[in-house]
């Protein structure tokens, strides 16, 4: 089904698939659905998640560490599709766990979970003939980035290639929090309009209402990541998924 | 016409492919900084005065020609093919990797970053880099694993008296895998001001043409040497294979001689279970293709996708990948891969010291000992030349623990010679 931003601006939430443990990313998800995020990005944990910053390089070890695998993200996507019909849905990671269960696999497992889209971290447009093709086939949105140091002719191709939206990165860097909203993020956000009519969530460094609010005054959503893997690593397991939903809903209140 | 680019246009376009590996697999923050730098280097690489500059520095500099040695004891005692010594371990800092710095070191100087970020395992590219940061006085950052901090001590000192600033990284294994991986978030933060002098054979095009074709005057000069001062090709080379650069170097003008066979020789470490080696071809080990830090090549890593740790009492090849152009070199069967335990590499250091009053580097001899394997199977007529990619001195506080050096008499590895 499309990918949807009910709300303006949208809300993207972010999680590591299995930090803690995949039950509580389960419940984490469901209560962040239901406290008005649009769409959650599950994260397969990766054991080199160079693109990173370390509080979703921790979360990832941890989750890794206890043994979570794509297959197991699958399901837990698969539950959460059960579960919320309408959420939309995105697969994310790294390439080498994709390219080890077979790209094709994959793509047709994403499909059979209820996934959405996917994301790939480190797969750039030129790279992606098989996997467009795959996800083609299984009528997934391809979901790519597009970085503040991205030429014209790139953010072309990206907005070409993408469907659902357009992930763009609100600053040069690593994943991690920060006080404002990179001031890279608006005149990134319009050139990308120029190549594309497809939704425009910013990421990178968002973290509380004030910053949503501020997105919402350029894109169309904002996406929250090391934030809420932060909130998760300090707050007990069983309270997390409260906690979780506490901080969405704060989220709205800017 | 639609001024719209398709992926499927650009992807026509793409270069660094080596078979089916290689390519391209990085955040899209760094996409337009290897952009910027694969056409500096086009352009650099059609530029006489470029090559003149790096070409002086090289001889003037660094040394070149590096020498072809016959090793004649080690032969004699042997018993079998004659093992000569291309001897990268005498060019300055002490192994093959000042080579690429340097050549890497003219190209940011030409691009105008003066920030420099480079990884580094056993250290010597480490202290390649930061000597090529002092003669061309540029700012240096080293990336270095704290496991490789503690074991190659020595060339940390190097590197911060040569004026470069050493970050430990203490994730992962804290190796050289997880030091690429901090110089990678550094490069991603901070690409509009850095230059990123990745140290080997590997990573996300053009890295991997372009620190292949700085390490090729290893195999130009040496090429030229055996049919200047032997009269005739040799019938094998071998070298160690960690990400590859200097076993790269060392094939690469024998690829077309297709009576050279081309030995890779990678670090058995201490088993052959996941963890115990960085193996990357062996067929028990682990190792599938994979995509690790930019580029597509064989990768150590467990049936879930997720990359392994490893293990080399050799920091420079203890890594989970290799060189995607080793990947498809393999593949096609050109090249041959094999593996050396420590304990052999540790013999291998002891012999090659003691015959030649040559010590290696650890890394370079696992090159060694595959040597000293095959030599005595073949014909005395048969030559075998040994990249000796680098020299020992920054092992000798791992030299000192393993072999017992604190005796009174001499050394004696764990096992006999």
């Amino acid at each position: 089904m499309p990918i949807e931003f009910k709300h303006k601006p949208g809300i993207v939430a972010y999680l590591t698939a299995g930090d803690p443990d995949l039950a509580t990313t389960r419940d984490i998800a469901l209560v962040a659905i239901d406290n008005g995020a649009d769409v959650i990005e599950l994260g397969v944990p990766f054991s080199d998640p160079l693109a990173d910053g370390p509080v979703i390089q921790r979360a990832s070890e941890r989750a890794v560490a206890r043994g979570t695998r794509l297959s197991d993200v699958l399901a837990l996507a698969k539950e959460l599709r059960a579960a919320r019909p309408a959420c939309g849905l995105v697969l994310f990671s790294y390439l080498n766990p994709v390219v080890r269960m077979g790209m094709r696999q994959f793509c047709a497992a994403a499909k059979e979970a209820g996934a959405d889209g996917v994301l790939l971290t480190d797969m750039i447009v030129e790279e992606a003939g098989e996997y467009l093709a795959e996800m083609k086939t299984n009528d997934l949105a391809p979901i790519f980035l597009a970085a503040p140091t991205s030429p014209d002719a790139r953010l072309k191709a990206i907005g070409a290639a993408s469907k659902g939206f357009v992930y763009a990165i609100s600053r040069v860097g690593i994943t991690g929090t920060q006080d404002k909203v990179a001031s890279d993020a608006p005149q990134l956000v319009a050139r990308l309009r120029e190549f594309t009519s497809l939704p425009i969530a910013v990421g990178f460094g968002i973290s509380n209402a004030e910053h949503v609010k501020a997105v919402g005054e350029f894109a169309d959503a904002a996406i929250i990541g090391s934030a809420l893997v932060a909130l998760i690593e300090k707050t007990a397991p069983e309270a997390a998924a409260k906690a979780v939903g506490e901080f969405i809903k704060g989220l709205r209140a800017g | 016409m639609a001024t719209m680019v398709s992926p499927v246009e650009v992807a026509a376009e793409v270069k660094g492919r080596f078979g089916a590996y290689g390519g391209r697999y990085v955040p899209e923050t760094l996409m337009a900084a290897l952009e910027e730098l694969e056409q500096a280097y086009d352009v650099a690489q059609t530029d006489p005065a470029f090559h003149a500059e790096l070409d002086g520095l090289l001889h003037h500099y660094c040394g070149r020609p590096t020498p072809l040695y016959f090793a004649k004891r080690m032969t004699e005692q042997l018993g079998g093919a004659q093992i000569y010594l291309k001897r990268e371990d005498l060019l300055h800092t002490g192994a093959h990797k000042i080579n690429n710095a340097l050549g890497q070191g003219l190209l940011a100087k030409r691009m105008g970053k003066q920030r420099i970020i480079a990884e580094t395992g056993a250290g010597q590219h480490g202290v390649a880099t930061a000597t090529v940061c002092a003669l061309l006085g540029l700012d240096c950052v080293i990336y270095m694993g704290e496991e490789d901090m503690r074991r190659q001590e020595l060339n940390v000192y190097r590197m911060r008296l040569l004026g470069a600033e050493v970050r430990g990284v203490n994730s992962g294994s804290a190796t050289l895998k997880d030091a690429i991986n901090e110089a990678m978030r550094d490069w991603v933060t901070n690409v509009r001001t850095t230059y990123y002098i990745l140290g080997s054979a590997l990573g996300a095009h053009p890295y991997p043409t372009m620190v292949r074709n700085f390490h090729r005057v290893i195999s130009i000069e040496a090429r030229r040497q055996f049919l200047e001062e032997v009269g005739k090709l040799p019938d094998a080379v071998v070298a160690c294979v960690g990400g590859g650069s200097n076993a790269i170097g060392a094939f690469y003008e024998f690829l077309p001689d297709a009576s050279v066979r081309l030995i890779g020789v990678e670090a058995g470490g201490r088993g052959t279970a996941l963890g115990e080696h960085a193996a990357r071809f062996q067929k028990v080990g682990g190792g599938l293709p994979g995509v690790l830090q930019g580029t597509y090549s064989y990768v150590l890593q467990n049936d879930a996708g997720q990359v392994s740790s490893t293990h080399s009492v050799s920091a420079g090849l203890d890594y989970a990948s290799v060189g995607p152009e080793h990947a498809n070199l393999h593949d096609t069967g050109r090249a041959e891969y094999v593996s050396c335990s420590d304990t052999d590499a540790l013999k291998a250091t002891v012999a090659l010291s003691r015959t030649e009053g040559i010590l290696p580097a650890l890394e370079s001899a696992h090159a060694v000992a595959e040597a000293m394997r095959i030599a005595p199977l073949l014909g005395k007529d048969r030559i075998i030349m040994i990249n000796l990619s680098g020299r020992g001195d920054k092992d000798m506080g791992i030299l000192a623990r393993e072999l017992d050096l604190k005796g009174a008499g001499p050394a004696t590895p764990k096992g006999s010679l």
